[in-house]
């Protein structure tokens, strides 16, 4: 009666049956403890996280492995994604530590549990080779952002970010799976490697093909937050408490990319020429917008947002370059994906650290997630000031910080695949993105204090935050490391 | 001595040091912070002697080179080395620093450490611009270089500071960007390599040269600055404190120059033969112009500001004549206005000190209370106009030397600037020093103290120096400059 039941193959997927299985025991576990006593909860949650990344390593092979019926990849992109998503996951939730302690509605077992989930969801999407797992990964990640939204539910801004969130991200997702289904009438699978191959045959209704991938790109648009689809980020970013948009903010970057890679370049790799121009269209009006609406930001959260809306813009540039019409030859350029790759997990380090300033500056009853909060911070801490502006020029691209290389090895692909007018608007738009971060230091430097108070931030947290700053500074002076683990994983990965 | 990195020394000494100086933190450890900053910009500069006495005057070529693989993935070499164009600047720099630090020993009270850590980070910054040989590399210090004057200005200048210290980082960022792209553009031209030697001999198109020259000439234009995007260069003078000045005038302005020798020139040397009008256009507005401009300021700083414009107006314009003899010229004129523009700004940091006012209106009578003070405001201001015997002749007369040359008319406009020159600098040296005892702020005004005597007794000494036997400063140009033009005459086009 087992006939045709094939043990799938578990070992690809043991990290994430280890996440589950912890996050379900965690949730379990939790019950029994007392809200004074959280921190066994969370160190349990470091221990998963931790855990999954030995595993990782340790069942690392190098090679391309399908299991469950090809519905789940495990490659050298994965794992390299999926150890920087631990990591950043880790980091997060260090920072959120006190955050989450001062405010007590939010200090619960189930806030560490969903934060779980939530990566459980980034890495079956990180690994996903099925339109149904991305789609899982997709919710699973997704409803539990929905539900960190609004942990802090006497507040009505959390309250009303997370309805927004939950109307958008459904809606977002719905023209995901419409996409989905018009491909998959289109190719007859839902496999994104078979898709490749279909279409790579040729004989593919190419009508329904284009609505499909139209709809796709969009909803991917959605989920990375680009113009035209960005309205909820800066609503969401500023609404949510500030250690979810924290985790909002960093983490699920790493997924997106990842799915934007699965999809776009292993399944409609040969469709290029249609979601390029498209690509190109929503990387300029990020880039634009992102830009623009952040000089007129008070609040240092919404003006992340902006300022994550012109970034993820700028990422989208390396992919768009990453397939080269030379004489109607497709061409691969092989960096440039790896280019974007590098952009993301460089992005995703300045951003923790920003948001990480901005938890370290909050205590009790206040959050300093204004601009002018950060008034006089050189007098007060000299140190810390310093950390914030090495993230600020950073994410201004100046070197030598790793935001720097970030934006030059994108640009070096952009000007490499001969779309010379967008490397120009590029940097034009980064001279204006130089403003408000330049803002920043401006505050934190020229302005005197508003409070003079010494910041009260725990060691732990002091340590942490210092160290990202400083990592910024280290990956700009020596990021040759980092560009070449991206390049070979994506070399292992696509073969390309 | 070659076998050392000394230019690598040249570069991080002074950025440890500053790191040093910065971990001394708080006020409370001034006096440490400041004699740990003297320290390290004196070490700073005996390291770059060897540059000076150690060099081959008959080498054309790179020397006392260094070369490490930075970024493999993109060919990005940690390649430093220098000619008998950039030897001098390095120099230069590590010595301006020491004035630097020396001059704001006491007038700068607040965050002391944080403000020498600024310049002798910056110091080390600029000297990697001056010996980077691979693009990236001088980008990445060129662009660098903004954030410690970013932070001097917006810190410790003026009232208009932050006005000032934007408009200053937004102004270079827009220049040096499309910089980055004519890099990138290069790096794909001459099949992936970012070594500035290897584009030097690389073939280009007329259409692209002239691109790539356009590109270039917005990043160094904005730096020198020319005419018409020089407007930052007053609101970051006035607002700047003195140090600060001192170090905008004497150094920054100097690397969109040496940006011009060695991109611009040997890497299109045809669109540099074919827009050289443009630029001498240009450089020529800057010096009739801005003079003019300069001759109706009623702030002493913006004064000399206007004055710089105008100095580094003769500089381009000594480039683009092709000879010799303006090349040469241009490159005294950039060391000799390092001394006397420092100098200048010094002066009047000097007085802003004691009367907390940059208003000529407000002075006049100065040398009744200052004599000492007096006499070497006069050298410099001297030297300022151009006046035989100092350093500020030798530079201006081989530019014009090299215009006739190239066209009358061009040297006959130039030349008349000496007389504007003359006219703006010695009318303001007339209306603050000379005269009667003009208010009770000069009447309380104190000499100068044995600190500021040293430093300007030491700028005036350099000065002289170079005005009377500028051999020393010559002779190491001589080979270096020869290649250039020999290298800028033969076409790059196929």
């Amino acid at each position: 009666m087992f006939d045709n039941f094939v043990v799938p193959d578990l070992l690809p997927a043991a990290p994430e049956i280890f996440m589950a299985f912890m996050a379900l025991a965690i949730l379990m576990i939790d019950l029994f403890v007392k809200d004074s006593r959280r921190a066994l909860t969370f160190g349990l949650v470091q221990f998963t996280l931790f855990g999954s990344l030995g595993i990782q390593l340790f069942t690392s092979t190098g090679t391309v492995d399908y299991t469950f019926s090809r519905m789940f990849v495990d490659d050298m992109m994965a794992d390299l994604l999926k150890m920087f998503l631990y990591i950043t996951v880790s980091v997060v939730l260090f920072y959120s530590r006190s955050y989450v302690i001062d405010r007590e509605v939010m200090n619960k077992g189930e806030y560490y549990v969903l934060a779980l989930f939530a990566t459980l969801g980034m890495m079956v999407m990180i690994s996903a080779n099925h339109f149904v797992t991305i789609y899982l990964g997709l919710e699973l990640l997704s409803l539990s952002l929905y539900a960190m939204v609004a942990m802090n539910r006497d507040s009505i801004m959390s309250t009303e970010a997370a309805m927004k969130y939950f109307v958008l991200g459904a809606l977002a997702s719905g023209m995901l799976l419409y996409g989905m289904s018009m491909i998959y009438g289109a190719t007859g699978t839902l496999e994104i490697t078979g898709i490749g191959e279909r279409l790579y045959a040729g004989g593919v209704n190419k009508a329904v093909l284009t609505f499909g991938v139209v709809f796709l790109v969009s909803g991917l648009a959605f989920k990375l937050g680009v113009v035209p689809f960005h309205m909820w980020i800066p609503d969401v970013y500023h609404g949510a408490p500030t250690s979810v948009t924290l985790f909002i903010g960093s983490a699920p970057k790493l997924a997106a990319f990842a799915i934007v890679m699965r999809l776009l370049v292993s399944g409609l790799i040969t469709m290029a020429p249609d979601w390029q121009n498209m690509l190109i269209i929503l990387a300029v009006l990020s880039m634009a917008i992102g830009n623009l609406a952040a000089i007129a930001q008070t609040n240092l959260k919404r003006m992340l947002a902006y300022s994550a809306i012109s970034h993820m813009g700028f990422m989208l540039l390396g992919i768009v370059t990453g397939v080269v019409s030379v004489g109607g030859q497709l061409m691969l350029n092989p960096f440039a994906y790896s280019s974007s790759m590098f952009y993301v997990i460089a992005y995703v380090m300045m951003t923790t650290g920003a948001f990480g300033m901005i938890l370290l500056m909050s205590h009790a009853g206040f959050e300093a997630d204004n601009i002018d909060d950060f008034k006089g911070l050189n007098k007060r801490s000299p140190w810390f000031a310093g950390v914030m502006l090495m993230l600020m020029f950073s994410m201004a691209g100046i070197p030598f910080f790793v935001g720097f290389f970030a934006k030059f090895s994108v640009l070096q692909s952009v000007v490499a695949a001969g779309y010379m007018w967008l490397a120009i608007v590029a940097v034009l738009f980064s001279l204006i993105g130089a403003f408000y971060y330049l803002r920043v230091v401006k505050v934190m430097y020229f302005d005197a204090p508003s409070e003079e108070s010494p910041l009260v931030a725990g060691m732990d947290m002091r340590v942490l935050v210092s160290l990202n700053g400083l990592a910024v500074a280290l990956f700009g002076v020596f990021p040759d490391y980092l560009m070449f683990l991206c390049n070979t994983v994506l070399a292992m990965s696509f073969g390309t | 001595m070659s076998n050392y990195p000394l230019l690598s020394l040249a570069i991080w000494l002074p950025i440890v040091s500053g790191l040093v100086v910065l971990a001394t933190g708080t006020d409370r450890n001034a006096p440490l912070a400041r004699m740990l900053a003297l320290f390290g910009a004196v070490i700073a500069f005996l390291v770059t002697i060897p540059l000076w006495t150690g060099f081959d005057v008959a080498q054309g070529g790179m020397q006392f080179v260094e070369i490490k693989n930075w970024i493999p993935r993109f060919n990005i070499n940690y390649h430093l080395g220098v000619d008998g164009i950039s030897m001098l600047f390095v120099v230069l720099n590590a010595f301006i620093t020491i004035i630097v630090v020396a001059a704001g020993w006491e007038v700068i009270q607040e965050k002391v450490a944080q403000y020498n850590a600024a310049f002798l980070i910056m110091s080390g910054l600029m000297n990697g611009i001056f010996t980077a040989l691979d693009g990236v590399l001088f980008y990445v210090f060129f662009e660098a270089s903004l954030i410690p004057l970013y932070l001097i200005i917006g810190v410790w200048g003026g009232p208009k500071r932050v006005y000032a210290a934007f408009k200053f980082f937004l102004y270079t960022l827009f220049g040096s960007l499309l910089f980055l792209l004519a890099l990138m553009y290069l790096f794909i031209q001459s099949n992936g390599s970012f070594s500035i030697l290897d584009w030097h001999k690389l073939p280009i198109s007329l259409g692209a040269q002239i691109w790539l020259f356009l590109a270039f000439l917005i990043a160094f234009a904005v730096k020198v600055p020319m005419w018409p995007v020089h407007t930052w260069l007053p609101d970051a003078h006035v607002e700047a404190p003195t140090g600060g000045s001192i170090v905008l005038a004497a150094i920054a302005l100097k690397l969109g120059a040496y940006g011009f020798l060695r991109f611009s020139l040997p890497i299109a040397p045809d669109a540099s033969h074919e827009l050289s009008g443009l630029v001498v256009a240009l450089s020529l507005i800057a010096v009739v112009y801005i003079g003019f401009v300069a001759l109706v300021q009623t702030d002493m700083k913006k004064l000399v500001a206007y004055s710089s414009i105008a100095h580094m107006g003769f500089v381009t314009l000594g480039f683009f004549m092709f000879s010799a003899m303006g090349i040469e010229g241009a490159l005294v004129q950039m060391v000799s206005h390092g001394f006397v523009s420092g100098a200048m700004f010094f002066c009047i940091g000097v007085m802003y000190d004691r009367v907390h006012s940059r208003e000529i209106a407000d002075y006049g009578g100065v040398v009744n209370t200052m004599p000492k003070f007096a006499a070497l405001f006069m050298l410099f201001s001297m030297a300022n106009a151009g006046l035989p015997a100092t350093s500020g002749f030798v530079g201006e007369f081989m530019v014009i030397l090299g215009a006739v040359k190239f066209n009358f008319w061009v040297a006959f406009a130039a030349a008349s600037s000496m007389v504007i020159g003359a006219a703006y600098t010695l009318w303001m040296y007339k209306r603050v020093i000379f005269g009667d005892v003009a208010n009770h702020h000069v009447a309380e005004l104190t000499d100068i103290n044995k600190r500021e005597f040293a430093i300007l007794g030491v700028l005036a000494l350099c000065t002289l120096w170079m005005g009377l036997y500028p051999q020393p400063f010559t002779e190491v140009m001589h080979a270096s400059v020869n290649d250039l033009l020999r290298h800028v005459a033969i076409s790059k086009i196929q």
